[in-house]
């Protein structure tokens, strides 16, 4: 539980500064300490592989990208700018909004179909591994379709310059 | 009782590394130094001069990282100063904290104790070497980034596509391994090495995996950021590459990062090929040699054995890369990028399909 | 000790070594900063411009999504490896197909040019 509490601080201290940061490289290497946090989290909850994937993809691949991106673009650490009156107070109302639902949901009481007690191999990886290749076969495929996209996209939007 | 051994465990597997880091510093410059026909590294010496022979082992065991952490620290002023601290950091700390899942020994039985030596005996640690090495690229493009020299950029950036593409071909030949014994556990790996195939030859990964080592250890090598591999820090071209604004301690810390992969890429060639701590024939009890000779040998004795088994392959490996290193010239980055996608990566990916229809095909060709 | 705990006290433990090391200069170096001693390096001469700002190609982009897209394949081996033996050949065939499709993608990739480095 203590673990816990330090987790998410971190988390949270992460979280802050891909928001607030100006410079938009802190803001991705905030981005690396959240991932890294919740990878911690799923650990804590029993769930190593989810964890370690989680490092491995979001931490190590998908951030680099974005780092790689930024510097591409060269950011400018940005200006501070005066948002409209309206946006402002539409992102009020929304982040109030989500913040509402997200205390409400964590303080109700579990839905009635959730066993109290977990499966012993509960969130191992090979309990894992057999759900998604024999329940969940269809997304899985489609997930090599997606990756297609993403991979001939990229060629297509680069090679467009040149 | 149980935390003071965890603790202990903790300790020795970082002594493990970070003494192999010196002394890899030492081997490194002897080494080269040899391979190139020179006498090389032999100024210092402990008792001035009063011992026959001067290896200069006590030179850099001691005297270069004491002489590096006594110079002077300078950030440039137009450099990002925390980013500038972070890097060095960054860069070592994934590093370290992966020797905690290395298996250095089978278990110690002390005083009624079992004790497993593995320091952090995690279920999925072939993963976590995996994860932490992903992590090891941020060293590299935050150093590159914060000191704001377009070297260091140039470096950085190279430094991290090098990186991530020959992860690619790292993570398919672990994928081989994984199929073949069934298991992200590197200590079980190392136990189902120490079975016979046909009674006779110990079961190490290599006999079932002889494409996997190889991709294992050229990727391991290009991440390790090593000659042939050094693009990112190569001094002909971009005078040293990401770190060509650190001095100093942090300096040195960089230079330990690489020493320190070098180690996990030796750690994980030896857990993963070549039995881990197995000494061949060597079980619990002693030994049991095929012919049916057998020596029994006190508990004790065996976990010494094997611990020491451990340390020489781990040492053997890590000598092989200094050896390439010193060998090999530079790649060109073309030949590089190249080599690691339509190469390393296809390899892997044969080599992954080949042993999926093996292992059904014959499954008492594998251990189980 | 739970093996994440045990894993926990490593990190502490390296970090507290790394950032010693880290720091070690700054405590035990001397300290005298000149104005040329503060500057970039960029072969000896007063540096040019700043780097923010500088570009570099598209390529080094495009290698970080095709790391990022086979990178997930490879994610989605480790637990079919894992499990494989139970899966039995009805896994060899569900992974063939995911393969194949990421198969022709590199195939595209390489066909089209953008692994070339010129």
């Amino acid at each position: 539980m203590i673990a816990f509490w330090i987790v998410a601080l971190f988390a949270l201290v992460g979280a802050l500064v891909v928001v607030l940061h100006r410079n938009p490289v802190y803001s991705a290497l905030g981005l690396v300490l959240t991932l890294f946090q919740v990878a911690v989290l799923f650990a804590l909850l029993d769930a190593p592989l989810l964890a370690l994937l989680q490092v491995m993809v979001y931490a190590g691949a998908i951030v680099v990208l974005f780092l790689f991106v930024i510097m591409l673009l060269s950011l400018e650490p940005e200006k501070r700018l005066a948002a409209p009156f309206p946006v402002a107070v539409a992102g009020l109302v929304l982040a109030a909004t989500l913040g509402f639902g997200l205390v409400v949901s964590g303080t109700l009481p579990l839905r009635s179909g959730v066993p109290s007690r977990l499966p012993a191999d509960f969130g191992s990886p090979e309990s894992l591994a057999t759900n998604l290749f024999t329940k969940h076969q269809l997304p899985f495929e489609l997930t090599s379709v997606l990756l297609l996209v993403a991979v001939v996209g990229a060629v297509v939007l680069a090679r467009r310059r040149s | 009782m149980e935390v003071f051994f965890s603790l202990a465990k903790i300790v020795v597997a970082f002594v493990i590394i970070l003494q192999l880091t010196l002394l890899l510093l030492w081997v490194e410059r002897k080494g080269s130094a040899l391979i190139q026909d020179r006498v090389g590294a032999n100024r210092a010496n402990l008792f001035g001069g009063l011992l026959p022979f001067n290896l200069g082992i006590v030179n850099t065991w001691m005297a270069d990282p004491l002489k590096l952490f006594h110079k002077e620290d300078i950030v440039p002023t137009e450099a990002d100063h925390f980013l500038h601290w972070l890097a060095p950091f960054v860069a070592i700390v994934p590093l370290f904290v992966t020797f905690a899942v290395i298996p250095f020994g089978d278990v110690l039985r002390v005083g009624g104790y079992t004790i497993d030596l593995v320091a952090a005996p995690i279920p999925a640690s072939v993963l976590f070497v995996l994860a932490m090495a992903s992590l090891a690229v941020y060293g590299v493009v935050i150093g590159g980034w914060a000191s704001n020299s377009r070297y260091s950029f140039l470096g950085g950036v190279r430094g991290t596509a090098q990186m991530i593409s020959y992860e690619l071909a790292l993570s398919l030949s672990i994928v081989s391994v994984v199929l073949t014994f069934g298991t992200f556990d590197l200590q079980e790996i190392a136990r189902a090495q120490g079975q016979l195939i046909w009674g006779v030859i110990p079961a190490w990964g290599v006999f079932y995996q002889p494409v996997a080592l190889i991709l294992l250890f050229i990727a391991g090598m290009a991440e390790s950021k090593r000659a042939p591999f050094d693009l990112p820090e190569a001094e002909s071209e971009i005078v040293a590459g990401f770190f060509t604004e650190y001095s100093g301690s942090k300096l040195s810390v960089f230079m330990m990062a690489d020493f320190v992969e070098i180690g996990i890429v030796a750690a994980l060639v030896t857990t993963l090929f070549f039995g881990g701590w197995q000494v061949p024939w060597l079980g619990r009890e002693g030994f049991q040699f095929p012919g049916g000779f057998a020596i029994a040998l006190p508990s004790l004795v065996v976990t010494l054995l094997q611990f020491v088994a451990f340390l020489v392959k781990l040492f053997v490996f890590c000598w092989l890369q200094i050896l390439v290193r010193w060998s090999l010239p530079r790649m060109r980055y073309d030949h590089l990028m190249a080599f690691g996608w339509k190469r390393l990566l296809p390899l892997g990916l044969v080599n992954v399909g080949l042993t999926a229809v093996l292992v059904l095909l014959f499954d008492g060709w594998t251990v189980k | 000790m739970e093996p994440y705990a045990a894993l926990m006290a490593s990190f502490v433990l390296c970090g507290i070594v790394a950032a010693v090391m880290v720091c070690a200069s700054w405590i035990l170096g001397p300290k005298n900063p000149t104005p040329t001693k503060l500057e970039i390096f960029e072969t000896g001469n007063p540096p040019m411009g700043s780097l923010r700002g500088m570009r570099f190609p598209v390529k080094f982009y495009l290698v970080a999504i095709f790391f990022v897209v086979f990178d997930v394949e490879v994610v989605f081996l480790y637990p079919w490896a894992l499990i494989f033996r139970q899966l039995g050949w009805a896994g060899l065939v569900e992974m063939a197909i995911f393969m194949a499709i990421l198969g022709a993608g590199l195939a595209y990739v390489w066909q089209v040019g953008a692994l070339e480095w010129d």
